[in-house]
């Protein structure tokens, strides 16, 4: 799964490219200062994001694990529902529910990637979308 | 003295009204914390605003801060134009709130305790989220659904897990509010309880109950903090998803 922060990647593109020329290198290094500081000016739609995070934690690691575990659980929860649904209306039993849940079971997994930061909100606008969406489909495909 | 952790979610009923229309309406003590509630919340506004003097009292002070608490928190997630649902965050916050706080008085009933409870609110938000988004938007609101820079080959999938990613917001959002209280609630009447059985041991259980007793006291104070943060919680993340529905694709 993409761990690395969107600044992150280039270095090793650098790194990689060190080996080819300096002067590759160099042209990579300016290009990974630029992308580092319009990101850290960018306030970014986590913003309002992070406080509630941030307090949630406030007693210890216990509103961590509930906020995580819940936002995990309902996903596979909500899955089981579709699934479950779409086998009593379109009598496909148990195909509706295998489908539904893994789907759930995928939805779940990326709401705690979101709830952690790693995985952009599905509405970023301007420099974070490229970057983001490259993580997401990688972390769809994994 | 209950020594059952779990006795004081149990939901008695006052006024039996069962079977009508079908439904068991009967008034419970639920019931009667929620009126309570509502009927505090409403006092501590109508007390708070009544004098309006320039130089505010505490009360009005209060209210003032309540007031200015929930209109930045919802300017800042949702925009100006979000500031139409002030009412409706403004009213979930206070209920949330002063339920949770209620819920703190020993031998009170914890509304918020019941997943049900807390599980018709996130509805309710949901819904105006869904009902809002499509009276403003039409068929763009769908596009909540589809990120950018998909290829069209996986669009399907990603759309189907994006659609159960927001269909799960109101299970996660009310087994947050309802977990944090049933389980702050169970561990103090646990931990009340050690003290309870450790002074019945003798001298040494006395001087033994002290440890449990400091415990009980510093989770007392978590807990008015969790209670005041869970609503907190509960209405930011109100003002997040409202957010989508006024911006669904900023």
């Amino acid at each position: 799964m993409a761990q690395q922060e969107p600044g992150d990647r280039p270095v090793d593109d650098a790194q990689a490219g060190d080996t080819v020329s300096s002067d590759h290198s160099a042209d990579l290094e300016h290009r990974r200062r630029a992308l580092a500081e319009a990101l850290a000016r960018k306030p970014g739609p986590k913003g309002a994001d992070d406080d509630p995070e941030k307090h949630d934690q406030a007693g210890s690691g216990f509103g961590a694990a509930l906020k995580l575990s819940s936002e995990f659980i309902g996903g596979v929860l909500v899955g089981a529902g579709l699934g479950y649904l779409a086998d009593e209306f379109a009598g496909t039993r148990p195909w509706g529910m295998i489908v539904f849940l893994l789907l759930g079971f995928a939805a779940g997994v990326l709401n705690v990637l979101r709830a952690t930061g790693r995985v952009a909100e599905p509405r970023a606008n301007g420099l974070r979308d490229p970057g983001r969406s490259t993580r997401e489909r990688s972390d769809k495909s994994d | 003295m209950a020594q059952d952790p779990i006795k004081q979610f149990e939901i008695n009923t006052i006024v039996p009204l069962q079977n009508v229309a079908g439904l068991d309406l009967s008034f419970t003590n639920s019931s009667l914390f929620m009126v309570a509630t509502v009927a505090t919340a409403s006092a501590f506004l109508y007390f708070g605003s009544a004098n309006r003097g320039l130089v505010p009292s505490r009360l009005q002070s209060m209210a003032e801060m309540s007031y200015e608490f929930v209109a930045s928190m919802l300017r800042d997630a949702a925009g100006s134009e979000g500031m139409r649902f002030f009412p409706f965050v403004f009213s979930i916050f206070m209920f949330v709130l002063f339920a949770n706080l209620f819920g703190m008085v020993p031998y009170f009933f914890t509304v918020t305790s019941h997943i049900i409870v807390t599980f018709a609110l996130a509805l309710l938000v949901i819904g105006t989220v869904i009902v809002y988004g499509f009276m403003r938007h039409g068929l763009k609101f769908l596009g909540l659904f589809v990120p950018e820079g998909v290829p069209m080959a996986v669009v399907p999938l990603v759309v189907a897990i994006e659609v159960i990613s927001f269909l799960s917001r109101p299970i996660s959002l009310s087994v947050r509010l309802f977990a944090n209280m049933l389980a702050g609630h169970t561990a103090l009447k646990v931990f009340a309880g050690f003290v309870v059985s450790m002074t019945s041991l003798g001298a040494l259980g006395v001087i033994g109950s002290v440890l449990p007793l400091i415990m009980v006291i510093a989770m007392t104070a978590l807990e008015f903090l969790v209670s005041f943060l869970q609503a907190y919680v509960f209405a930011v993340l109100t003002c997040m998803y409202l957010n989508d529905a006024v911006h669904p694709n900023h």
